[in-house]
């Protein structure tokens, strides 16, 4: 029998990482990612948890450690935040490159500058295009078990996962959350199987050499592929994600009896015209701002992004597909752009038919709190615009409140469009 | 030839000679003995060799004089710097062509 426990979204995840077994955990502290790995560091410490605890003296250096230990087959954690996942970014790339099944937890923060340790998603999207997994979580039990399925799902494909989730929100609030015994998480994740990387005295190996722009045949007379080669294989994989993490995400429903969703989650979906989209914990607010909606006769639903990377293309298709309006609330922008969920979905549906309008709204940049009043506005706004005959806006930002050297001030919930 | 299918989708790479490919193909010139100017040949023993140490490929082989395997030398000329001899050159390949 599970027991529930209420926690934090951060002491969700260090017990994730201690019920997968973890061998290695290598961090370096930052709000608000401190509390996982510091939890982890005390179970370390009281051996509570049989694993490795390095201490480093900088993200890059942790992520390192995480991807060395992989290589040589240690199930391996790690979690950052923000500047720190901007310092491991070199590392990001090496470690998904090298095809190792690393887990780590992004707790989601705005970057610098100006200063702020509040919530957004520009972290983790800044990563997007490095190619891990990305899964993002609505709630503290989502947290726990996402941890849970990204080993499985990473050590599958040889891939890394990051788990992300917002800063604040979630990570430093508690909320029920069921903690399966140990038992009953080793039949749904055992030991990490043999990855690609051999690890044999006897047939010693150099992992990682240059890689030319041609493949080449080895001494041995073994054609390996040059960097295209080995980048489309990841490739491969990752396009591979999309199947394996609903499956993933199905078994783990029939061990524990709580399914996720596997690459979107959906509320009141089902006869809506007009869809709300977001990745992370704002999706549960856009749920309060639809019921809202409902109430005013709007059939409005939220469609959520719980899988980014590798962006589920298709399903998001047969998902929209015959709505009228689809209205992304991005937690981070491309800057000089738009909202990157926004512009990936415009992508996917481009050129077809019988698909929705998409416009886009940036909000809570920097823990700007949101509420599913402002996000229920923002729909009524767009939805008048669709039926006004607008196929394309600017971005519209929620709940700016400038001043201008006259000391005028000026607040947009929805007036921010020209 | 047998194509293995084993890890390929990372990179790898196996410590055996010519696993980085047929890289005297790189070559814009190549280094040429004169034997009579190699402190070996003169001595008529196994002396100096610093050739052979210096080189980063392992492309020289021990030797009165010493020899190089020109299908992976790269031509990087450290041989003919080091020679305290003065015998190796480095010569355009273009000069050796068929």
């Amino acid at each position: 029998m599970s027991s529930t426990v209420v926690i934090t979204g951060n002491e969700a995840a260090a017990i994730a990482a201690k019920l997968a077994r973890v061998q290695v955990v290598a961090a370096y502290p930052i709000t608000p990612q401190s509390s996982v790995v510091e939890t982890l560091s005390k179970w370390v410490e009281s051996g509570e948890l049989s694993a490795e605890f390095v201490t480093v003296e900088s993200e890059h250096s942790a992520l390192t450690v995480c991807l060395a230990a992989s290589t040589v087959g240690a199930r391996t954690f790690t979690a950052t935040s923000s500047n720190g996942l901007a310092y491991m970014t070199e590392q990001v790339w090496w470690t998904a490159g090298a095809r190792l099944p690393v887990v780590m937890g992004c707790v989601n923060r705005s970057m610098a500058a100006p200063w702020n340790v509040l919530n957004d998603q520009q972290d983790s999207m800044s990563v997007r295009d490095a190619g891990w997994i990305q899964l993002y979580c609505r709630d503290n039990q989502e947290i726990l078990d996402t941890f849970l399925q990204a080993f499985r799902i990473g050590e599958q494909l040889n891939l890394p996962v990051m788990v992300c989730y917002d800063g604040f929100l979630l990570s430093h609030t508690v909320m029920p959350v069921a903690v399966p015994p140990a038992e009953q998480v080793d039949r749904f994740l055992p030991p990490r199987p043999p990855g690609l990387q051999v690890v044999d005295l006897n047939d010693p190996r150099n992992v990682g050499p240059v890689t030319l722009a041609d493949p080449r045949l080895d001494a041995g007379g073994v054609l390996h592929g040059g960097y295209m080669e080995i980048r489309h294989a990841h490739q491969e994989a990752l396009l591979e994600a999309l199947d394996i993490i609903p499956a993933v995400d199905a078994e783990f429903a029939g061990v524990f009896g709580r399914s996720w969703g596997g690459l979107t989650w959906e509320y009141a979906l089902e006869d809506a015209e007009v869809v709300l989209i977001a990745a992370g914990s704002l999706g549960m607010e856009l749920t309060l701002a639809v019921d809202e909606l409902r109430n005013e006769g709007v059939r409005a639903g939220v469609l959520g992004i719980r899988t980014y990377r590798p962006f589920p293309a298709a399903h998001l298709c047969g998902k929209l597909a015959g709505r009228s309006l689809a209205i992304v609330f991005d937690k981070a922008l491309s800057y000089g752009y738009e909202g990157p969920i926004c512009t990936d979905l415009r992508a996917v549906l481009s050129g077809r038919a019988g698909v929705p309008k998409v416009f886009g709204a940036v909000t809570g940049l920097g823990g700007r709190d949101v509420t599913a009043a402002q996000l229920a506005e923002q729909a009524r706004c767009a939805i008048a615009d669709a039926d006004a005959g607008v196929c394309q806006r600017p971005t519209t930002w929620v709940n700016l409140q400038r001043t201008d050297v006259t000391g005028q001030s000026e607040s947009t919930t929805c007036s921010g469009r020209e | 030839m047998a194509r293995v299918t084993r890890h390929i989708e990372i990179s790898q790479s196996t410590p055996s000679i010519g696993e980085g490919g047929h890289t005297g193909d790189w070559r814009s010139s190549r280094p040429v003995f004169e034997p009579s100017t190699c402190l070996a040949v003169k001595q008529g023993k196994l002396t100096c060799q610093i050739c052979w140490a210096y080189c980063p490929d392992v492309c020289i082989a021990q030797g009165v004089p010493p020899t190089v395997d020109l299908d992976y030398c790269k031509g990087c000329g450290i041989c003919a710097q080091v020679c305290p001899a003065g015998a190796i050159s480095m010569q355009p390949e273009t000069a050796h062509d068929p």
